[in-house]
């Protein structure tokens, strides 16, 4: 006798979520970096943004208010107006 | 599906029941008085012979239905509607009931009857399932004929790392006993995958973390503390930090459920302690999506992350129970919930004065984490019962242990800047020339548990407090 048990995730199919092309060149896009407020993250970011300058991006820079919580939905929908290409990272 | 009711007498038999067996000479002469009967059986569709009017009720639905505990029962229904009941022989009341005055004079006057086959414990299972199994909304999942159940949900990806219990049907129905809110009711919107969860769902968890129905108000409680904005469950699960979860339970509701306060508080042992705040951990798991090597990015991790549920000793303590200070009224069902892991031993076999125990609760407290860093970590003390009869003889309440603590707990920034002590971690050379608390005002929690004998205190360390991580949350335990 097999046994039926209710499924105790949420049971979603994982939502399918399009990417955007990969851009060839950075000249000429907005690049942003989002520094998540950890110790020294500005230094790194620093480094990234000169960079990022010398193959002709413009660099946006935004900062979490805090590494410990979710960036806020506003902050997010910010980033994702302003800028073409995002670096999604986190150094710890 | 409710059967309807048909108008006159009903009577509920079956035929393994004596009192059933006597009255069936009662039923027909009923008929032959001219009584607009009808009889259900539960067990023989055969029996009773005899009579005009007789209904196959083996499924037992109309019992179940229309509550039926014992046979034989009589209903007088009018227009469809159930209007007088009476259950087992007496001969009087089926006189009165029925109308005829003259019924079964031989009979004894009075038999008890028999349970209904509608609540036979052997049944209630099925039963349930094939009547208000319908009520879950949840997805079945067969499991495969020739896989082991307890296997099946590791390799689904369900488990904690230990065993849990198969969430059948029968399982998740018993457990939505435990707690008068609808199934469907939303609880809370669960991090990470932010999706909103039922109690059912987490009723189906608090089945595999091996709750017992009378948990569930608690561990829905806690999920709904541990989702709110304030607790920041989300946060607490990406951190590299030990920390996870920790619910401290006061009120009347901790002793009812059997919830332990004393010896071993914090171990292993009572089922209502290990179970609560697992089923919490796998609501956050299976529900929020938050898994380790996922979301959950955790350097060590801790013991107490598979879940970590106590009660406060609240009835010899000296301090006010720890829910009053959010705002909850003492001897109201409530959970706190702590951002916080542990627990690290605090010893004083020798102090015998409050003056001198609270030095030794400093000391550990300044220990917490890093002797270096104030403010940015919260604290949970839990003041052992020979601890806190110190306190009390003193006539120390919490305000006068954190009043004593201030003091002890304050820094010199000169001694926390980075290099001090030879210690390259510290504060900003920027800092210098201040006094600073070791923690953020609300920072250090303080409760009162444990076994009468043992001269110690603990320590439950804390993750990152207020507003930039977690603050701790109260929330009312509904029934």
């Amino acid at each position: 006798m097999t046994t039926i048990v209710l499924d105790p995730t949420a049971g979603k199919s994982a939502a399918s979520i399009e990417t955007v092309d990969r851009p060839t060149t950075l000249a000429g896009l907005t690049v942003g970096l989002l520094d998540i407020s950890k110790a020294r993250g500005d230094i790194f970011l620093d480094q990234l943004e000169r960079r990022l300058t010398e193959r002709g991006a413009t660099v946006a820079r935004y900062t979490k208010p805090t590494f410990a919580k979710p960036a806020p939905v506003d902050l997010r929908h910010e980033i994702a107006t302003n800028c073409d290409a995002i670096i999604e990272a986190l150094a710890d | 599906m409710t059967q309807v009711l048909p108008d006159g007498l009903v009577a509920i038999v079956k035929r393994d029941c004596p009192t059933c067996e006597m009255v069936v000479p009662v039923l027909a002469e009923l008929e032959r008085a001219g009584a607009t009967l009808t009889t259900f059986t539960q067990d023989d569709p055969a029996f009773p012979t005899g009579l005009k009017h007789v209904e196959d009720d083996t499924d037992l639905a109309f019992s179940w239905h229309n509550d039926i505990e014992t046979v034989p029962t009589m209903l007088k229904v009018e227009g469809g509607t159930e209007v007088g009941r009476i259950v087992g022989w007496s001969r009087e009341q089926w006189q009165t009931f029925t109308g005829f005055s003259t019924l079964g004079p031989d009979l004894p006057e009075m038999r008890p009857g028999c349970g209904s086959l509608s609540v036979d414990p052997n049944l209630t299972d099925i039963l349930s399932v094939r009547f208000t199994g319908s009520t879950l909304n949840s997805r079945r999942i067969e499991l495969g004929a020739l896989e082991d159940d307890m296997e099946a949900a590791f390799d689904r990806g369900w488990s904690d790392g230990l065993p849990v219990v198969p969430p059948t049907e029968a399982r998740v129905l018993r457990m939505l006993e435990g707690t008068t809110r609808s199934g469907d009711e939303i609880v809370a919107i669960v991090p990470p995958d932010l999706n909103a969860v039922t109690v059912e769902q987490v009723a189906i968890n608090a089945v595999m973390a091996g709750c017992k129905p009378e948990y569930l108000p608690v561990v829905l409680a806690a999920v709904e503390a541990a989702c709110s904005e304030a607790f920041n469950m989300h946060g607490l699960l990406a951190t590299t930090y030990f920390s996870g979860p920790i619910v401290v339970v006061n009120g009347p509701i901790a002793a009812r459920i059997g919830m332990e306060s004393g010896r071993n508080v914090l171990g292993q042992g009572n089922r209502a302690n290990s179970t609560i705040g697992r089923a919490l951990q796998l609501v956050v798991r299976n529900l929020g999506g938050g898994r380790p090597g996922g979301v959950d990015m955790s350097l060590m991790g801790s013991p107490s992350k598979l879940g970590l549920a106590f009660a406060e000793r609240e009835h010899d303590s000296p301090f006010e129970p720890l829910a009053t200070e959010f705002g909850i009224l003492a001897g109201t069902d409530a959970v706190t919930i702590y951002a916080g892991h542990g627990p690290t031993a605090i010893i004083d076999q020798i102090s015998r004065s409050a003056d001198s125990l609270v030095r030794t609760f400093a000391g550990a407290l300044l220990n917490e984490g890093h002797s270096k860093l104030v403010i940015g970590f919260d604290a949970m003390l839990v003041v052992g019962p020979e601890h806190g009869r110190i306190l009390k003889a003193a006539g120390w309440d919490k305000q006068k242990l954190r009043d004593e603590l201030e003091p002890l707990l304050t820094r010199n920034s000169d001694d926390l800047v980075r290099g001090a002590s030879g210690i390259e971690e510290g504060l900003p050379e920027s800092f210098r020339g201040i006094e600073l608390p070791k923690f953020r005002a609300g920072g250090l929690q303080i409760v009162h548990a444990g076994g009468d004998a043992g001269l110690f205190s603990a320590l439950l360390g804390g993750w990152v407090g207020g507003s930039k991580g977690s603050i701790p949350v109260a929330q009312k335990i509904a029934p």
